[in-house]
């Protein structure tokens, strides 16, 4: 592109595949006075902002707070003794995670160069936090990292030899998240860690997870009560939906830890972090219920009764028909409601858990790191937005993977 | 149905009533009297073309035959089995009857094959392979077979109609029902649809279609009749019904389609 057009566009841009930095920045930022004013102006404000950030992290933050109670951060109190079971559970879940990505990627390439440029910042990150603790932390994340590269390779030749293996990953992802939670919780031969005694991002994900695993089924079934032609199942599921939804989830976290006990009889003791997640679950759920109603009622007519006509029974028309187009139809405002749920994990914090947003309020309360609020939360913001970011891209590739439009 | 059918003749239109709907009336939820008092009853091996002006209630008449539209008075009999409103009843009657709707409705998240083999696998409890050997022999009879990997929506129109031919008629239906098949298509398409049908009018099923498809009621149908204002006007052969219509008002609607 060489002329250059006073308006790109109004006027059809021509077929042109590749253009040349130069003049793509010309085309998109200095497109006429306007528009290089605005530039320039954004450009400063970047620049501003930027420099000031880059100093407070460089120059001004005292990051000893980070690496002196990573631990703290990642698997609260856990005891020392037994951290080598948060490790294998790492190890697990890193090895499972490549073999994934190995059976999913079975007939592309491995590794394009965003994944490689994923890989070694990942790999940075991890020596970067983990220097400052010890070197053998740093040594130990870094063959967990190698190990899931391998697992990727493995199971890159695994999916190319049994691809069927792809429509089994969702239940051996659930097989794999009962083995962690054995080990983590301990049981049988393990010594046993109370859930309550559980904090730390270790019990944000915990918390998080199961509360996703289980508000899913719960919300599609209220979905479908909902919409149910039994008066008193429809008038149920909106009874519940409502009431849920006219609560704030802080108070029904409240309701939670403190009035259930007083409810129930005496001599019966639910963990802490049961009601917790049972609260959480609830809530979430009653939101995916209407996320999923949303779905449900955009699959035109036609789809049910041509079912129907087929001599499909009702209950199989909803699970082979309706549901799997509504929920394709609805998984951007899932994962968001999923995001969503994952963020509100923190409200535990105002209930008294010591999950990863208490823990750092009680790491801030200790004499040797007060102040250092801005720090410790600026890393609470960072491994917020990378679990949360994790769950965009992984909703990202389920939705590409399952369009079956214009392939 | 089966392949060696196909080849036959000239099949016979048999005395068996496969379809006897007797005085069927029907009110849409506002009161609307959409149903009139309508009697038909179709041979085996009949095929009988329904035609009426929109809103005469004739696709709302044959939706009734398998129970996608309730009906509050008069009977209806598909072959043998009284239509009632009992939901085993409904389904049994289903398996028999099969569909073809104007706007396709073929499943999007399935593949075309998956999409015939679905409701013999589920509802008649084929093995898989089976389902799938009769669903290529099917969507090879309509022309599809090299798309049976594709999804509905990297088809036409056309094939797609033509897949949902093959889908209705894998459950091995006794009757059946056609609903507009050729009314969403480009003109252009309409062709290779009506060919299919012919061809299956052609192999003895019993069909019932609602079209305003003038050449493939001639050429195809043993009787046509006319709706309006859900009640049925006329019922004749093909030849009366296009030549020397008896009633006035079949008369008035073939000189605004002729």
């Amino acid at each position: 592109m060489t002329t250059t057009n006073p308006e790109p566009s109004v006027i059809a841009a021509p077929p042109i595949t590749q253009i040349s930095p130069g003049a793509w920045v010309k085309k998109n930022l200095f497109s006429d006075w306007f528009n290089t004013i605005l530039t320039i102006v954004c450009l400063g404000a970047i620049a501003w902002l930027g420099y000031g950030l880059l100093t407070w992290i460089f120059t001004q933050a005292q990051w000893q707070v980070v690496p002196a109670n990573l631990r703290l951060f990642f698997v609260g109190r856990y005891p020392a003794p037994l951290m080598w079971r948060p490790w294998t559970a790492l190890g697990i879940i890193a090895v499972s995670a490549g073999l994934t990505w190995g059976i999913l990627a079975r007939s592309t390439w491995l590794f394009n160069r965003t994944g490689l440029i994923f890989l070694g910042v990942l790999a940075v990150l991890f020596v970067a936090l983990s220097v400052p603790v010890s070197l053998n932390t740093s040594l130990l994340l870094l063959a967990i990292l190698g190990l899931s590269v391998a697992a990727a390779f493995a199971g890159q030749q695994i999916g190319q030899r049994f691809p069927t293996l792809v429509s089994w990953l969702a239940l051996g992802w659930l097989g794999i998240f009962f083995i962690v939670f054995g080990l983590i919780r301990g049981g049988l031969f393990l010594r046993e860690v109370r859930l309550d005694d559980l904090s730390g991002l270790l019990l944000t994900l915990l918390t998080a997870i199961v509360s996703i695993v289980l508000s899913f089924p719960i919300g599609i079934l209220l979905a479908l009560g909902r919409q149910s032609n039994l008066p008193v199942v429809r008038w149920m599921s909106i009874g519940f939906i409502e009431i849920i939804r006219g609560l704030p989830l802080i108070t029904i976290l409240f309701m939670s830890s403190l009035l259930v006990p007083l409810i129930l009889p005496p001599n019966v003791r639910i963990d802490r972090v049961v009601r917790a997640i049972a609260g959480l679950t609830l809530f979430s759920a009653a939101y995916l219920a209407e996320n999923v109603r949303g779905g449900l009622q955009s699959i035109p007519r036609g789809q049910s009764e041509a079912a129907k006509a087929l001599g499909l029974s009702a209950p199989l028309v909803t699970v082979l028909i309706i549901l799997p187009q509504a929920l394709k139809a609805v998984i951007p405002t899932i994962v968001g409601q999923f995001i969503s749920l994952f963020k509100d994990t923190s409200l535990l914090a105002i209930i008294g858990f010591a999950e990863l947003l208490g823990i750092s309020q009680s790491i801030l309360s200790n004499p040797n790191f007060l102040g250092r609020y801005q720090e410790v939360y600026a890393f609470d913001t960072v491994i917020y937005f990378c679990c949360c970011y994790a769950m965009a891209l992984a909703s990202r590739r389920l939705e590409k993977q399952l369009r079956t439009e214009n392939r | 149905m089966t392949q060696a059918q196909t080849d036959a003749v000239q099949p016979e239109i048999g005395s068996e009533k496969v379809i006897i709907a007797r005085d069927v009336e029907k009110w849409y939820d506002n009161n609307f009297h959409v149903l009139r008092g309508v009697s038909l009853s179709v041979n085996k091996g009949e095929v009988v073309v329904v035609m009426g002006p929109s809103g005469s209630g004739k696709s709302t008449f044959i939706r009734t035959f398998n129970a996608l539209e309730s009906y509050q008075k008069g009977s209806i009999e598909i072959d043998g089995i009284k239509l009632s409103h009992d939901l085993k009843n409904i389904e049994t009657i289903r398996r028999e009857v099969g569909m073809v709707f104007q706007q396709f409705n073929l499943f999007p998240h399935l593949t075309v094959l998956k999409n015939v083999t679905l409701s013999p696998i589920w509802v008649r409890r084929w093995p898989k392979a089976k389902a799938e050997e009769v669903a290529l022999q099917l969507l090879e009879r309509v022309g599809i077979l090299e798309q049976a990997h594709k999804f509905p929506g990297q088809l036409s129109g056309g094939q797609q109609q033509r897949v949902a031919i093959a889908r209705a008629l894998a459950m091995q239906p006794k009757i059946m029902l056609f609903d507009e098949p050729t009314s969403a298509l480009d003109p252009e398409m309409v062709r290779e649809v009506l060919d299919v049908m012919r061809t299956l009018a052609n192999s003895g099923m019993t069909m019932v279609c609602v079209t305003h498809e003038v050449g493939f009621a001639r050429e195809v149908a043993d009787r046509v009749v006319l709706m309006d204002s859900g009640v049925l006007v006329e019922e004749a052969t093909p030849e009366e019904f296009f030549q020397n219509p008896k009633e006035e008002r079949t008369q008035k609607f073939l000189s605004q389609i002729l």
